[in-house]
């Protein structure tokens, strides 16, 4: 029996979210009336031509210097040409040999392994519009009609080519966070792959192991979640080593992932429709990216979700809440936030990666739309630490406050959270529980220690709640003289 | 009384001021003009007389007003079909274009509004403006004034022959081989491509973008710059539009050719060359030398493969160029039972011959396996004739030849023959490899009556210089012989 190992690269679209598309004023807006957001030149009009969106190059160097790429000086757009409805020149305009950004790399921690993918380019491009395909099964063919939603094409869209570096399923997917986690980082695009602002194409072939040439490969694609590209990834490599067992062979061709099947099926094959006829786009000049604007990208750019874990990594976070942190940007900066006010880092990392987020997942809200906010955080960590709100407590009251019914300190009060750390106050509710509970006491004071945790339990219960427990238990200690 | 139909732009303007003629008695001697014109000639595919008539009478209530919007308000013009004009049907001469009314101005079309221009309507060229006939029209062939057995040359044919009949007192064509040049030659005026980038092609029907430049069709030199001035200029629409100043041309119209440097391009002069028309041109040098102009000869090897390499680019570019007519959004649709037979369809019956020939020769030099043999060797040639114009501009100021090898030729004598037809360019397409400017300038008669056309050829940007040449010939050899047809008489039948 012949062990396999997989080779995968991935292509990876990215909509950059800039006020305009990448060739003309249109505005770039996602749910608007189908075809509201079109003029000549994303229609193609006869006579229409393309001038190129600075602020798009701008974003996709912003890519290119976040994944160590090495951005060119002089580059080059190129026509890319395919008949499809939904591409109104029925070219894309495109690059082709000299690429915006080549060479860089993305390390990334697959459950503990690092792995580095080479970056073999990232290139920019414009969308196509949307086809609907009424009847069979929303594809092309048998379609009874189609309906065209041109408000998508033109909007700027980069590619990024990675080497054929991963080798698993995990590793694909690790990949495919990283890259979109990257890219979220750098406020280009919000990366959804549900939404299809970030799609991916997955290149596969497998080959014996020790064998040096690739195996022929398959591009599987309509991945539209991490999982679905983990799926479809994990399938395609079991697909093509029981075929090549079973004595058959690998044909090069693209391939569609049925999420709901969990299975791959052939789309057409390549060799009858690869030949792009690629050529200098004549309606635009070369760019060129001087030293200065290069450097400047390099300036902008944030920090990066792996410096980000590194950091956190140094002040003692322990790592998985730290990769949930940097999985979002907006949980990193409320943490960064609490954290320079004064928070306790585990206290605030734990609130936040794992009540905040069970919230907004249980209120199906974003984080942004909430009322929280790092003083909240700052403050309510104060409160436990002084001794004035229990850590249960303080859970209730982080609900509220992202809730919006105030801050910490108002929403304790108004729920009457407030811990009463006055012993007198507690030392009286310990008396009046012991009193109904002489044998509980008896108990202890003949050494077994089993009823402390009810008698806790009564005390809190007649504080309502707001006693001490550390105060309650050590009160009780005392009294059976244990 | 000359009829204002043949007034040139600067007489027609001068007027407007003077109070001498009103803009809506300019465009109504104009239409009547056309209105006997047309029947013989088929210049426009759609005469705008309704808003002719609204934008003269605009012009009128201008000058009225004392508002004087540039030299162009009031003047009638013809537009190629291939620029679009909101709300006024552009077909590119093509039958998948029937009917289009583009909902926006091409920016030359903005900025002759905007100067107050009247806009008769568009002009017949060859489909999508391939050709050097006009025979390639879906919508019929126009005819030559000078005698209309022979064809007004292409692909502006239809403003040429418009600008020489006095159906329009000038026109706007587009050049992407000689174009304006060639039909200019045959209709004996002044046709002008400007360098590549001083006009925004923003609203042109695209052929060959690299190539594509609009330019005026007139009846004199000073005209041409006037028409040109009004719509040069960097534009926000076009990448490609050139950002910096545009050269002064009006200012040195009349500074003479003493001390200039003429070269004549030896390639291009000799072998081929229809002996009238060689001879032409050699009267016309020898004029020019004796007004002070140094004239030597010049040879540019790399010219021998330029049609060649042009009738690459060309069809490669237009094979991108034209895929957007598929049926999907707009002109025509042939129905077909999957998406692909639609578009197939639509294509085959929309395109006519010559763009079917050139999409496919197109398609085919950039396919995998034969762009290196086609595509790619057609650019180096294109580099080997830049550097050959380099290093002539390093000799002399200003290149020459004829505009065509021959005068106009009969309706049909190489309809059958597309590589005689495409020989038509072989003295103007090299200029558009280059980028350069260049001009055809009238300078007399053959044997049977038809006009020669002598071309000049500048440097990127060197429209000053090729302007003073232009107007000097054109005093040198005073050129006023009109074509019998350019006449509002009725005739007999």
């Amino acid at each position: 029996m012949t062990d396999y190992e997989a080779v995968i690269g991935i292509e990876t679209h990215v909509e950059l979210q800039t006020a305009s598309k990448m060739f003309c004023g249109c505005p770039v807006s996602f749910g608007a009336e189908p075809n509201s957001t079109c003029c000549p030149v994303c229609l193609a009009l006869p006579g229409a031509l393309p001038v190129p969106n600075e602020a798009a190059i701008e974003g996709i160097l912003r890519i290119g210097a976040a994944l160590e790429c090495e951005l060119v000086e002089r580059s080059l757009f190129h026509r890319k040409n395919y008949f499809y409805p939904d591409l109104p020149k029925n070219y894309q305009i495109s690059q082709y040999d000299v690429p915006l950004c080549v060479a860089g790399r993305l390390a990334l921690d697959v459950d503990g392994e690092e792995v580095t993918v080479g970056i073999t380019r990232v290139h920019m491009e414009e969308d196509t519009g949307k086809s609907v395909h009424v009847g069979e099964g929303g594809r092309i063919h048998g379609a009874e009609y189609s309906l065209l939603d041109f408000n998508r094409a033109g909007v700027p869209l980069v590619e990024i080519v990675s080497e054929p570096d991963l080798r698993s399923a995990e590793q694909a997917r690790a990949y495919g966070a990283e890259l979109q986690l990257l890219v979220r980082s750098l406020g280009v695009s919000d990366a959804r792959l549900e939404e299809g602002s970030m799609r991916f194409d997955a290149n596969i072939s497998v080959r014996p192991v020790g064998q040096d040439a690739y195996g022929t490969r398959t591009e599987v694609k309509n991945m539209n979640s991490l999982r679905s590209l983990q799926r479809a990834v994990a399938y395609e490599i079991d697909r093509q080593i029981e075929l090549v067992e079973a004595g058959g062979t690998v044909i090069l061709e693209t391939r569609h992932w049925d999420e709901e099947a969990g299975n791959t099926s052939g789309m057409r094959s390549k060799e009858e429709s690869e030949d792009y006829r690629y050529f200098q786009e004549p309606d635009l000049l070369p760019l060129q990216i001087d030293d200065a604007w290069r450097q400047r990208v390099q300036a902008s750019l944030p920090e990066l979700p792996a410096q980000q874990r590194a950091r956190y990594a140094g002040l003692g976070v322990d790592p998985k809440t730290a990769v949930v942190l940097g999985g979002s940007p907006e949980l990193g900066v409320l943490f960064d936030g609490a954290v320079d006010a004064g928070a306790d880092l585990r206290m605030v990392g734990n609130w936040l990666t794992v009540d905040v987020v069970a919230h907004l997942r249980r209120e199906s809200v974003e984080l942004d739309a909430t009322a929280l906010n790092a003083s909240h955080l700052a403050e309510l960590s104060a409160m436990v630490a002084g001794g004035d709100l229990s850590a249960t407590a303080a859970k209730d009251v982080l609900d509220r406050v992202i809730a919006g019914e105030g801050s910490p300190s108002e929403v304790a009060k108004a729920q009457d959270l407030i811990q009463i750390s006055d012993v007198a106050a507690i030392e009286t509710a310990v008396e009046g529980v012991l009193a109904e509970n002489g044998e509980a006491l008896e108990r202890m004071r003949e050494g077994d220690m089993k009823p402390l945790g009810f008698l806790v339990g009564q005390v809190m219960r007649a504080t309502g709640g707001k006693a001490d427990p550390r105060l309650v238990s050590d009160l009780l200690r005392r009294k059976a003289g244990a | 009384m000359t009829d204002p139909a043949d007034l040139t732009i600067t007489a027609a303007a001068a007027a407007l001021r003077g109070g001498e003629i009103t803009s809506v008695e300019l465009t109504e001697a104009v239409l009547r003009r056309a209105a006997v014109t047309e029947a013989q000639l088929h210049a426009y595919l759609t005469l705008d007389q309704t808003g002719a008539r609204r934008a003269a009478s605009d012009a009128d209530a201008d000058f009225a007003a004392g508002r004087d919007r540039g030299p162009l308000q009031g003047i009638p013009l013809a537009l190629k079909d291939n620029l679009c004009t909101r709300g006024m049907e552009t077909t590119a001469g093509s039958k998948i274009l029937a009917g289009y009314v583009p909902p926006y101005d091409a920016t030359i079309v903005t900025k002759l509004r905007d100067g107050g221009a009247v806009i008769l309507g568009k002009a017949n060229l060859d489909e999508f403006a391939m050709g050097s006939s006009t025979e390639n029209s879906a919508y019929g062939a126009t005819r030559n004034p000078w005698d209309p057995d022979t064809v007004p040359g292409g692909s502006s044919g239809g403003a040429a022959a418009a600008v020489a009949a006095g159906s329009a007192l000038g026109a706007y064509g587009s050049d992407t081989g000689g174009s304006i040049r060639q039909p200019a030659s045959l209709c004996g005026i002044v046709g002008m491509k400007p360098t590549y980038g001083l006009v925004s092609r923003y609203g042109l029907i695209a052929f060959a973008s690299s190539l594509d430049q609009i330019g005026p069709l007139s009846r004199t030199v000073q005209d041409a710059a006037t028409m040109l001035e009004a719509v040069a200029g960097f534009d926000i629409h076009d990448a490609t539009s050139y950002r910096g100043e545009v050269p002064d041309i009006s200012g040195s119209l009349t500074a003479g050719v003493k001390g200039m440097r003429l070269g004549v391009v030896k390639e291009l002069s000799g072998e081929g060359i229809d002996p009238q028309v060689a001879a032409a041109m050699w009267a016309t040098l020898d004029a020019l030398s004796d007004a002070g102009a140094e004239v030597v000869e010049v040879s540019m090897p790399a010219t021998e493969y330029a049609l060649s390499a042009y009738y690459l680019i060309a069809p490669a570019e237009c094979s991108a160029n034209l895929a957007r007519f598929d049926g999907v959004r707009y002109g025509l649709r042939v129905p077909g039972d999957t998406v692909e037979e639609m578009m197939a369809a639509t294509r085959a019956e929309g395109f006519g011959p010559e763009v079917i020939r050139r999409v496919l020769l197109g398609t085919y030099a950039l396919s995998a396996g034969y762009y290196d043999a086609f595509y790619g060797q057609a650019q180096k040639v294109r580099t080997l004739v830049r550097d050959d114009f380099r290093r002539a501009y390093e000799q002399v100021d200003v290149l020459v030849s004829p505009t065509s090898p021959t005068t106009a030729f009969p309706i049909g004598a190489k309809a059958a023959d597309p590589i005689a037809m495409y020989y038509s360019d072989v003295c103007t397409l090299a200029l558009n490899l280059a980028g350069h400017p260049g001009m055809s300038v009238p300078v007399g008669l053959d044997d049977a009556g038809l006009p020669i056309g002598f071309q000049l050829m500048a440097p990127a940007l060197g429209e000053e210089p090729l302007f003073r040449v232009g107007a000097e010939i054109e005093r040198l050899v005073g050129f006023d012989a009109r074509p019998a047809l350019a006449t509002s008489e009725v005739t007999g039948p």
